[in-house]
């Protein structure tokens, strides 16, 4: 049987997300078929909003309102800017929110070096970071990316980029369970391993 | 194979890649089936036990379940973590360069012990610290034999006669070396001067513990690292990944390193 074409075009979509399957998918698609026609339309335009409304921060990279520009977070006062905590992915600054342990600021780099997989420094936001520090300002830069080999490659990377700048860099405490993911890191441990940061 | 629903392998990490929520696909290489691809449930969450065993370069004793896609990791023990690399922004790269042209080489479940072996005393030699110039070399030379295109170096591969005393020619399409009166009958050849060709030999003669003794100035390992990732790139039709991010960290800062 072939499947009426919005149908199966729909199945596909989801099909690509992470962690849906061909079963999933359909189940998702069949139970969007039943729901009122106003709640179809309100998730297909938040969909659209996604990306038509956001945009990444010039200054940190973080995602943001198309509106704001820098984020809420750079323009925040209230905030240490000499303190910057660097991150591999946005989910990693709410993880270190909810940690409730960090008053500065961030800057999220989108991935780590990863030579095997072809993800070298230049397709990460290294070079923005190094310029962010060489303006001035920045005393301390804290290198949160994970605790993996990609995550410590990336750390030792930054280091040596930055050598030179007069810049105190420091790097998350170990602690951190080895090939982990700082997205599933619990508030405790997160907040220990920020206390415990040392010089690299 | 046994039908068993269970088993037992030594294996190194070659590549990962995130799965669903918390799962993780990494491909191994193994003695017995070479390369395959396996299922790590939950690995990416903090109270997860295998996630420490499974990082990239680790060797591991793992115990597997046969699934329907990918077989399941359901115990992973590490044998060999290579931690210094962790610290080692030059020996990890070497390693990332290691494992990416194994991956490249290797078809799926196609047993390559010797390639085992070699990439285990590989990764010994750079988490010991060992200059990995002469030690990614040497890992060319022997993995592209282990892999079935070892390089013909005695012989003209154009006219099957004997390589003499002299400069000579490279042909990535032929596999080997074009003596000089046969170089215009050889497409995409360039030259090679004897030291380097004799270097290659070498290595390709000895064990790899003598090989990686060798003394060899650095414009002939410039020169071996040229003529092998052009014989490289030709087989892979496509230059290595990791060897631009190599190259840049190990060349001393000021020389346009960071
Ligand atoms: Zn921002
Ligand atoms: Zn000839």
């Amino acid at each position: 049987m072939t499947l009426p074409k919005p149908v199966s075009r729909l199945i596909e979509q989801f099909q690509r997300l992470p962690g849906v399957g061909p079963k999933t998918a359909s189940r998702l698609v069949y139970h969007l078929l039943r729901v009122p026609e106003e709640q179809a339309r309100n998730l297909g335009e938040a969909l659209l909003d996604l990306h038509a409304q956001t945009r990444f921060c010039s200054v940190c990279f973080n995602i943001t309102d198309v509106s704001t520009d820098p984020c809420a977070v750079c323009r925040d006062d209230k905030r240490d800017g000499s303190l910057l905590c660097v991150v591999e992915a946005p989910l990693d600054v709410q993880a270190v929110e909810r940690a409730q342990g960090f008053h500065g600021r961030y800057h999220v780099l989108h991935g780590a070096i990863s030579p095997v997989e072809g993800i070298g420094p230049e397709n990460l936001k290294i070079g923005e970071l190094v310029e962010r520090v060489r303006k001035g300002g920045v005393q301390e830069v804290i290198l949160a990316t994970n605790p993996s080999m990609e995550g410590e490659a990336t750390a030792m990377y930054i280091h040596r980029a930055l050598q030179g700048q007069g810049v105190r860099v420091t790097r998350l405490a170990r602690g951190l369970p080895v090939g982990g993911d700082l997205e599933y890191t619990d508030e405790t441990t997160l907040a220990k391993a920020l206390e415990g940061r040392s010089a690299m | 194979m046994s039908r068993e629903r269970t088993y037992q392998t030594e294996a190194v990490v070659l590549r990962r890649r995130n799965w669903g929520e918390a799962d993780r696909i990494l491909t191994l290489f193994t003695p017995l089936r070479g390369k395959i691809r396996v299922r790590a449930v939950g690995v990416r969450k903090p109270a997860s036990r295998k996630a420490g065993h499974l990082e990239l370069f680790h060797r591991a004793t793992l115990f597997l379940a046969k699934g329907r896609d990918f077989d399941i990791i359901t115990q992973a023990e590490t044998v060999e973590a290579y931690s210094p690399l962790r610290e080692d922004l030059i020996g990890s790269a070497a390693a990332s360069y290691a494992v990416e042209l194994l991956d490249r080489l290797s078809p799926e479940e196609s047993e390559n012990a010797a390639a085992y072996r070699l990439l285990v005393r590989t990764l010994e030699q750079l988490s010991a610290g060992g200059d990995p110039a002469l030690a990614l070399r040497c890992y060319d030379l022997k993995l592209l034999e282990y892999s079935g295109y070892k390089p013909e170096l005695s012989l003209c591969t154009v006219c099957g006669g004997e390589i003499r005393a002299e400069d000579q020619f490279f042909s990535p399409a032929r596999g080997g070396a074009v003596c000089p009166r046969c170089a215009d009958r050889a497409e995409g050849r360039f030259p090679v001067t004897l030291a380097a060709l004799k270097v290659l030999r070498h290595i390709q003669r000895s064990e790899l513990e003598e090989a990686l003794q060798l003394p060899v100035g650095k414009s002939t390992l410039e020169e071996l690292e040229s003529i092998l990732q052009r014989y490289i790139q030709y087989l892979l039709e496509s230059p290595m990944r990791s060897r631009k991010f190599y190259s840049e960290v190990s060349r001393p800062r000021g020389e346009g390193g960071v």
